[in-house]
């Protein structure tokens, strides 16, 4: 091979990935502008849609009933946020491989029937029933991924068969009484429905993210710079820290007028970002999208393909066992009603609606809490209306074909752009 | 096109040896007692005509696929090949006719795929830069590394799939028609690369249906028909004798073309 680059050849160093004349790239914040239009144009949408349909949502439901804005409205909001966001974030990992867990409901039912039966009436310590409530939906979640990567089940028939299997599991733990409250002033019930962020650690922390994009941002600069690659302007990540740094210090500031920032929603966006940073800067994150994209091409490429699934499955149904505990410490209680009904859908739906795409390969853990903010939101906004949970599930299951209809056209848009 | 001084080089040390290797998929068999031994500094060129086992070869010593039967010598130790890593992490990259690229990842994502640098703190700056050298040691032409692999045309996929083969420095490169897709200065480049890549002393086997780039670069000429070997020739072998022993016959379509050619040519002579 040469020892010399081109660009060393070249008299006038000209930045590594400038030197194609063909390609346009944005310059300033006009480039940017225009840059972030045209991405918007072939399809490349990210989270837009769901930020539009939220906003399109809120102003419905604020117009028809003020007290929907209300910031106790918002704290109580995000208590039910959390549980099944938890759910989806586990949703959009196997989402993102093209599959698709079908019984996370039920498991979140039998993760809250088991930390009943063992705590309350076993009188085993809440930790402990928490830990075997979580190891067994991550046991359920390898039982899965065996059916698929050696007997070649499809993951739609596995968890539909786990649906109804675990729901009898549940309905076996709970046994004749159906349902085990869970005691009151106990910190698991706590955590579930008061506790929250004291107000200046709230601030606090809303300050973090600014601070990290900030370092972070001006480290890989310099680095980029040393490499001779371009490198944003100070200015652009500037703007961004501070953009960034007042929204969520006001969205702080105004839950803080209600009752304040519910821990378990902290507990929540603390494991969105933690799956963000996985699936977007490790090598495990790197071939969950590689195998959703193109499973044969990642095996060739020399990645355990099975341990990428089974990673995806039991991720899958930890978290819905966490979620279902969650839920469990939201209600005060674990029922036979626990993780039925709309549990399953939501948080598939809401995966969806945030803009993780069913077809594989494209999905952030972010899409987890947009799309279940939207499906609560709705939830939230019929209630006070005082409208009857017919009309709930008609108005999501609409929310829910809109979005999976967007998901496809720019789908469609992206192939005809060029775009995967 | 040949090349006297060149056609009888003398081969570097036993780089990879196959002996009786056999692949059946269900009743077909593929590969039949396959026998090959490629050596450092050596093109190695793979023809035969479709359905000839010539993928399927490449694909057994890539890992993708496990021989049914035989036995693989690489680097002097018997080795099993049984997943693509195993084979990467030998020494053995492969260029494969589809190209096996993730379309929705970008170029640089592709071509440090499974061997990312930093597994809990992806260091993209390092694998852009390194990208862009690859992929400039060649003058290939890619507008962008961070762009989607959708968005590229299929010479500059062939290209990106080139690159990320040498990423590891193997020791024994194998590429499926790699110049299928590629515009004539790129097949140029392809072939200038293969020289390098040989003179640096590895080993390439290449897979091509065009007989004159197969002449221009390749030591040997092993040639495959029906899953089995069919015979070694050099660059120095007449047209003839290699088509005939692709097709399995003297007389055979191509030579049945040519003779009618030949009798077409003469009638408008004598016509004249």
């Amino acid at each position: 091979m040469r020892t010399t680059t081109q660009s060393a050849a070249t008299p006038e160093p000209k930045l590594l990935d400038r030197s194609d004349v063909r390609v346009k790239h944005a310059e300033g914040f006009g480039g940017a502008v225009s840059a972030f239009v045209d991405r918007i144009r072939s399809g490349d949408l990210g989270a837009l849609p769901v930020i539009v349909g939220l906003i399109i949502i809120w102003t419905v439901f604020a117009s028809l009933n003020p007290v929907f804005l209300s910031a106790d409205n918002l704290v109580n909001l995000l208590f039910d946020c959390s549980t099944t966001g938890v759910i989806a974030l586990g949703i959009v990992c196997v989402l993102m491989l093209g599959q698709i867990d079908l019984s996370v409901g039920s498991m979140s039912g039998f993760a809250s029937a088991l930390v009943g039966m063992l705590w309350v009436n076993q009188d085993w310590p809440l930790p402990a029933a928490i830990v075997v409530a979580l190891g067994v939906g991550c046991l359920i979640g390898a039982l899965y991924a065996f059916l698929f990567n050696r007997l070649g089940m499809p993951s739609f028939v596995a968890t539909l068969s786990g649906l109804l299997a675990i729901l009898g599991l549940q309905l076996y733990v709970l046994g004749s009484s159906g349902s085990i409250n869970l005691p009151y002033g106990s910190a698991m019930v706590d955590f579930g429905q008061l506790m929250v962020i004291p107000a200046l650690v709230s601030h606090l922390l809303a300050l973090v993210p600014g601070v990290v994009i900030l370092l972070v941002g001006l480290r890989t600069r310099t680095r980029r710079q040393a490499v001779h690659l371009s490198a944003p302007s100070v200015a652009s990540v500037v703007s961004r820290v501070i953009a960034i740094t007042v929204l969520l210090e006001v969205v702080v500031a105004y839950l803080n007028r209600g009752r304040g920032v519910p821990l378990m929603f902290g507990l929540f966006v603390a494991l969105a970002v933690a799956m963000d940073y996985a699936l977007r800067r490790t090598r495990w994150g790197r071939s969950m999208h590689a195998v959703g994209g193109n499973r044969e091409a990642a095996r060739r490429a020399g990645i355990h393909v099975d341990i990428i699934f089974t990673s995806a499955f039991v991720l899958c149904a930890g978290l819905a066992a966490l979620g279902g505990v969650l839920s469990a410490a939201r209600l005060a209680s674990a029922s036979q009603q626990a993780g039925t009904g709309d549990v399953n859908l939501n948080a598939i739906a809401a995966a969806v609606i945030g803009g993780t795409s069913l077809f594989g390969g494209r999905g952030s853990a972010y899409s987890a809490v947009l799309g279940i903010i939207v499906i609560q939101s709705i939830a939230s906004g019929l209630t006070l209306l005082n409208l009857s949970s017919s009309l709930r599930f008609m108005i999501t299951g609409a929310v829910l074909a809109v979005a999976v209809i967007v998901d496809s056209l720019a789908r469609q848009s992206r192939m005809s752009h060029g775009r995967s | 096109m040949t090349d006297a001084t060149r056609t009888r080089r003398a081969p570097g040390e036993l780089v990879l040896s196959l002996r009786g290797v056999s692949k059946r998929f269900g009743a077909v068999s593929a590969l039949t007692d396959i026998d090959l031994d490629v050596h450092a500094s050596e093109v190695v060129a793979l023809v035969g005509d479709n359905g000839a086992g010539k993928s399927t070869l490449v694909k057994v010593l890539a890992g993708v696929h496990q021989p049914t039967a035989g036995t693989i010598t690489f680097g002097g130790k018997p080795v099993t090949l049984g997943d693509p890593g195993a084979a990467l992490d030998l020494g053995i990259a492969t260029v494969f006719q589809d190209l096996a690229l993730c379309e929705n990842l970008d170029v640089v994502a592709n071509i440090y795929l499974g061997r990312e640098l930093a597994p809990l703190r992806l260091d993209e700056v390092a694998m852009e830069v390194k990208a862009w050298t690859l992929l400039n040691e060649w003058s290939a032409r890619i507008p962008d590394v961070r762009d989607v692999v959708a968005s590229l045309s299929g010479g500059q996929r062939q290209t990106v799939a080139i690159a990320r083969s040498l990423l590891l420095d193997p020791k024994l490169i194998m590429l499926d028609e790699p110049t299928a897709a590629l515009g004539v200065a790129q097949t140029a480049e392809v072939l200038n690369l293969i020289e390098r890549v040989r003179d640096r002393g590895h080993a390439v086997i290449m897979i091509s249906h065009n007989m004159e780039d197969v002449r221009a670069v390749a030591d040997r000429i092993v040639v495959l028909r029906l899953g089995r070997n069919n015979g070694v020739f050099y660059p120095d072998s007449s047209n003839q004798e290699l088509v005939a022993a692709i097709t399995g016959a003297t007389e055979n379509a191509v030579s049945r073309r040519a003779t009618r050619i030949q009798e077409q040519n003469i009638q408008a002579q004598d016509a004249r």
